[in-house]
C-alpha cells in the first residue's frame, strides 16, 4: 500500500558542504560519553560505579521514572568519571573504550513468532526502548501506553541531513526485523514515509504502510507526516523512532548484541570534504572533524544533529546519543556595516525585502551562526504559515506557550506537535525568537501539569 | 582601531548600565550586532525588524516627496502665482520653488514627528531596560504623511506624545499595541482640535492665515466639495495622480500604488488586507449607488452628494487608498490569521465609505473604521482560531463514537 503526500508550504534550505556518498571509517575514539541531557527529561539513576568494567550493551543507568527503561554503554570498557553538576546532577558518563570489544549477548528473537510483551521486554533492557520516542510531548516512550501507530520518516528534508537511503544500503535484514517486531507493539501501522524518487529498502518491507512524500521540507519531518495521516488527538500516543535507529534495534533482535554503530553525515561549509563517517554512538567529536576536515585556527560551530535543530558541541565534545549528522559552519560573531540595510545576495530569506535569494532558487548559501538581528516581540504576521504545512496556528501556539495557559494549548494542538515542527518558523523569525525552546517549555509545562 | 572594533569596545564597557538599550539602538544602526544563535536554528533568514520596517518607509518615501511638491504647488496655485499643471508631468508642478515650500513645511513635522517619538521610546527602553524597537520607524513617517500641511509643530509634538505612550508603551511596546499608534496620534488631533482638523483651512498651506482676510484661500479638501454637493472642480487625472489638496500624504494614488505593489512584492505588506479593504470599500460604494438608482433617496438629502459619487471614485477620493496599504496592513494592530485578514480588511473597507458617506461633517471616516477594525481584530482571530479548535474537537469526537 502506498500513499501520496504533497505538501506545499515549507522552505528548502540550500547549503554548502553536502556529504558525498562515500563512507569511511572514522579514526577510533578512545573515550565514549553518554549525557543524560541528550533523553529530555531524563533523571538518571546509575547502576555501575566509576571504575567499574562494563560490556558492550550492559545498562548503565535507568530512568528513576520507570525503571525498566535501561541506558547502556555504546562500547566495551572502564567507566572513567562520572562528571556531575549542579545539585550532583548527572552530566556525563564517561567509559574508556577497550582494544578488543566484547558484548553483552541477549537472547535472540524470532520476530515473527515473538509475542508482543517479549519484544518489549528485550528493547527495554537491552537499552533499544530509548530509541522509541513518542508524542505527545516528543520524550522517550512510555512502555505501558499503546500507540494507536508508529511512524518513522525515512526521508530526511532538513538542510545537510543524511541521506537514508545512502545510510541504510544493506540494513534491510535489520530494518524488516525491527519492523516486524514494532509492528506487534501498537495496535495500528507502522507509517513510512519515503521521497518520491527514492530506492528505499522500505518499499520492500513487510508490515509496513510508506507514503510518498514530496515538497521542500519539512515534509521529511516526522511530525509532517502524522499530521497529514493520523493526528494525534487528546489522550492517544503514537511512537516515532528514526531509521537509524531502527537498525540498531533490528540487529539487536537478529543477532542478540547492542550495536552502536552510526554512520554518520559529516557536513556544512566549515568541513574540506564532506562525507560519511562510519563510528559509534557517543563517541568524541574530535575524531570525525578535523581529519580533512576543519581549518586550523578556523573560526566554526560543530553542531552535532543538523543546523535546524542540532546542538552545539565544544571541539572536545561527543557525538550525540541521536546525531547522525555532524555539521560545521562558520560563527557569524562579527558585525556588518548596515547589515540591516543593504542588499542581501547571499543570506537566505522568504521575503524580498532587498533580499535577493529568491532570484536564485537552486544556489547553495554558505551561511553563519549569525542571527541578522536581534530578539524582538512577535510583530510579523504570516510568515511563519508560509513555511509551517501542519493544520495548526503557529504564532497562536507560540504564544499560547509564552503566556502558559494550558487549556489554550491544548486546544490549539499541543499533543500533535515536536519542537523541531517549528525550526522553520525560528528560521524565518524576523523577531528572533526562540521557537523550539517556547515549544519544548510548553510541552515540558504540560507533562508535569497533566502528564 | 576601527569605527567597528572602538564601538564593541564601547558596548562591551556599557554592557548592562542604563543607557545600554539607548547606545544599542544607534550601534545596531550602523552595524547588524555580532549576536549569535545559541541552541535552536544555528542559522536563520536575513530579515529583522528593522530591514522589515526600512521595507514599508522606503514604499512611502515617494509619497513623502510628491507630497512636499504637492504643498508648494497647492500654496502657489491657491494664492494665483503659477498656472495649474495640467497633469501629473505639469510643467508648473515640478519646480524648485514648489518644494521648497513644501520642504520648510514637511520636514518640521518629519523631524518633530521623530524626535517626539523616538525620545519617548529610547525613554521607555531605558527605564524598563529592553532594547529600543523599531515599531516607531514606520509610525514617524506615517504620521507626516496623514496630517495636514498647516498644522502647527507643537500640536503635532502634543499628539505624538499621547499616541505613542497611551497607544503603545502602557500596552508594553511594540507588538503589543492594541490601536495602531499613527491613527491613535491621528484621531488625537481629530477629537482634541476638532476646529483645526476638520475645517476646510487647513489643507493648503497658507489658507488659515489669510481666512478672513481680503485674499483669503480656500484651503478644502475635494471630499468636502463632495459631501456639500457641490461641482467638483478636479479631473478624475489629478485625483489619481494626486494634485490636489488633502493630507500630505495620501493625495498621489498613483504612488500609493506603487508603494503597495512594492510591499505586496517584497512580502512585507499583506495583499489579502489591501485587496480585501478595496474589495469592502468597493462593496459599500455599490450598495450606495443602489439605493441612489432605487429612489429611496432625493437628491436634496444631505448624504446625497457622496452616496451618488460612482463607486469605483470612492477609491481615489480620500484616503482609503493610503489607509488600505499602510494603516490597515500594521501586522500587530491587523487581524493576525490569514482568513482573518480577508474578513478585517473587509469590514474596514465597508465601513470607511458607510463613515464617509453619513458622516458629512467630517468626511473622511478611514480612520476611525481602521481604528475601530483594531479593537475587533483579536476578536475575528478568536473565531478563525476557534474554528481550528472545533475541527480537532470533532476529530475526536469522531474517534471515540
Amino acid at each position: 500500500m502506498s500513499n501520496n503526500i504533497r505538501i506545499k508550504k515549507g522552505l528548502d534550505i540550500k547549503l554548502v558542504g553536502e556529504a558525498a556518498l562515500t563512507k569511511s571509517e572514522a579514526i577510533k575514539s578512545n573515550f565514549y560519553s553518554i549525557k543524560p541531557e541528550d533523553f529530555h527529561g531524563l533523571t538518571p539513576k546509575l547502576l555501575v560505579k566509576a571504575g567499574a568494567k562494563v560490556k558492550a550493551g550492559e545498562p548503565i543507568f535507568y530512568d528513576k521514572s520507570n525503571e525498566a527503561i535501561q541506558f547502556v554503554s555504546p562500547v566495551s570498557g572502564e567507566l572513567v568519571e562520572i562528571i556531575r553538576g549542579e545539585k550532583r546532577r548527572i552530566l556525563e558518563i564517561k567509559i574508556q573504550a577497550e582494544k578488543t570489544q566484547t558484548f553483552l549477548e541477549h537472547q535472540k528473537i524470532e520476530v515473527k513468532s515473538a509475542k508482543a510483551e517479549d519484544i518489549k521486554a528485550t528493547l527495554l533492557a537491552s537499552g533499544c526502548w530509548p530509541f522509541i520516542m513518542q508524542r505527545p510531548y516528543d520524550v522517550i516512550a512510555n512502555p505501558n501506553k499503546t500507540p494507536k501507530g508508529i511512524f518513522v520518516s525515512a526521508y530526511a528534508s532538513a538542510p545537510l541531513a543524511a541521506d537514508y537511503d545512502f545510510v541504510l544500503t544493506g540494513k534491510q535484514a535489520e530494518l524488516q526485523a525491527a519492523v516486524t517486531a514494532l509492528s506487534k507493539l501498537t495496535t495500528g501501522e507502522i507509517h513510512v514515509s519515503v521521497s518520491k524518487d527514492s530506492h528505499s529498502p522500505f518499499t520492500n518491507l513487510e508490515d509496513v504502510v510508506t507514503h510518498t512524500v514530496s515538497g521542500p521540507h519539512p515534509s521529511g519531518n516526522v511530525g509532517t507526516l502524522i499530521n497529514k495521516i493520523d493526528p494525534i488527538n487528546k489522550g492517544e500516543v503514537v511512537w516515532t523512532v528514526s531509521p537509524q535507529d531502527l537498525v540498531i534495534i533490528g540487529e539487536l533482535l537478529l543477532t542478540g548484541k547492542f550495536n552502536a554503530e552510526r554512520i554518520v553525515a559529516l557536513a556544512g561549509s566549515g568541513i574540506k570534504e564532506p562525507r560519511y563517517l562510519v563510528t559509534k554512538i557517543g563517541s568524541e567529536i574530535a575524531t570525525m572533524v578535523y581529519d580533512r576536515g576543519i581549518e586550523k585556527e578556523a573560526n566554526v560551530r560543530i553542531i552535532s544533529g543538523t543546523v535546524l535543530s542540532g546542538k552545539e558541541i565544544k571541539p572536545d565534545g561527543y557525538l550525540g546519543y541521536y546525531s547522525n549528522v555532524v555539521t560545521v559552519i562558520p560563527e557569524g560573531d562579527d558585525y556588518e556595516f548596515f547589515g540591516w540595510t543593504k542588499p542581501v545576495f547571499d543570506k537566505v530569506s522568504t521575503s524580498r525585502a532587498l533580499t535577493f535569494s529568491w532570484l536564485t532558487p537552486n544556489k547553495k548559501f554558505d551561511l553563519n551562526t549569525n542571527t541578522n538581528g536581534e530578539h524582538r516581540a512577535f510583530v510579523i504576521t504570516g510568515s511563519y504559515e508560509e513555511v509551517f504545512p501542519l493544520d495548526i496556528f503557529p504564532m497562536q501556539i507560540l504564544k499560547a506557550c509564552m503566556y502558559q495557559d494550558l487549556d489554550e494549548m491544548e486546544a490549539l494542538g499541543m499533543y500533535e506537535i515536536a519542537p523541531e515542527d517549528f525550526a522553520l518558523t525560528e528560521f524565518v523569525c524576523v523577531s528572533k525568537q526562540p521557537h523550539q525552546k517556547i515549544i519544548r517549555e510548553g510541552l515540558d509545562l504540560m507533562l508535569k501539569e497533566i502528564g | 582601531m576601527s569605527l567597528k572594533s572602538n564601538l564593541h569596545t564601547l558596548k562591551e564597557k556599557y554592557k548592562g548600565t542604563k543607557m545600554a538599550p539607548a547606545f544599542n539602538a544607534l550601534h545596531t544602526f550602523l552595524y547588524l550586532p555580532n549576536e549569535i544563535t545559541h541552541n535552536g536554528t544555528h542559522i536563520k533568514a536575513a530579515d529583522d525588524l528593522k530591514r522589515t520596517m526600512n521595507t514599508v518607509i522606503l514604499a512611502m518615501v515617494p509619497c513623502l516627496i510628491f507630497g512636499m511638491f504637492n504643498a508648494g504647488y497647492q500654496h502657489h496655485l491657491a494664492l494665483g502665482t503659477i498656472e495649474s499643471a495640467q497633469g501629473f508631468l505639469g510643467a508648473s508642478f515640478w519646480t524648485w520653488s514648489n518644494l521648497v515650500v513644501g520642504m520648510w513645511k514637511v520636514l518640521p513635522l518629519v523631524v518633530v514627528s521623530y524626535g517626539v517619538g523616538l525620545a519617548i521610546e529610547f525613554l521607555f527602553a531605558v527605564i524598563k531596560g529592553h532594547e529600543v524597537e523599531e515599531g516607531y520607524l514606520v509610525t514617524g513617517m506615517l504620521v507626516p504623511l496623514i496630517v495636514p500641511i498647516d498644522l502647527p509643530l507643537w500640536m503635532l509634538a502634543v499628539a505624538v506624545a499621547f499616541g505613542v505612550v497611551i497607544g503603545k508603551e502602557v500596552f508594553g511596546g511594540t507588538g503589543m499595541n492594541i490601536l495602531n499608534p499613527a491613527l491613535t496620534i491621528r484621531a488625537f488631533l481629530f477629537f482634541a482640535y476638532p476646529t483645526w482638523m476638520s475645517g476646510d483651512k487647513v489643507w493648503v498651506h497658507g489658507a488659515v492665515e489669510r481666512a478672513g482676510t481680503a485674499d483669503a484661500i480656500s484651503g478644502e479638501t475635494i471630499l468636502g466639495s463632495y459631501a456639500q454637493s457641490q461641482e467638483v472642480v478636479y479631473s478624475y487625472a489629478d485625483m489619481f495622480f494626486g494634485i490636489i489638496p488633502g493630507s500630505i500624504g495620501e493625495t498621489s494614488k498613483l504612488l500609493i500604488i506603487l508603494g503597495a505593489l512594492f510591499l505586496i512584492f517584497t512580502k512585507i505588506g499583506s495583499w489579502r488586507i489591501i485587496v480585501s479593504t478595496l474589495i469592502g470599500a468597493l462593496t459599500m460604494g455599490l450598495v450606495f449607488n443602489g439605493v441612489v438608482d432605487a429612489g429611496w433617496i432625493s437628491s436634496s438629502s444631505k448624504f446625497f452628494g457622496l452616496m451618488s459619487v460612482p463607486f469605483w471614485q470612492h477609491l481615489i477620493i480620500g484616503s482609503i487608498l493610503f489607509g488600505a496599504v499602510f494603516m490597515a496592513t500594521d501586522p500587530v494592530t491587523a487581524a493576525q490569521t490569514n482568513k482573518g485578514k480577508w474578513i478585517y480588511g473587509f469590514l474596514i473597507g465597508f465601513i470607511s465609505i458607510m463613515i464617509r458617506v453619513f458622516n458629512p461633517a467630517y468626511p473622511e471616516g478611514v480612520f476611525l473604521a481602521i481604528l475601530l477594525m483594531n479593537v475587533f481584530a483579536p476578536t475575528i482571530d478568536h473565531y478563525v482560531v476557534q474554528g481550528n479548535v472545533k475541527k480537532r474537537l470533532k476529530r475526536l469526537k469522531v474517534k471515540t463514537t
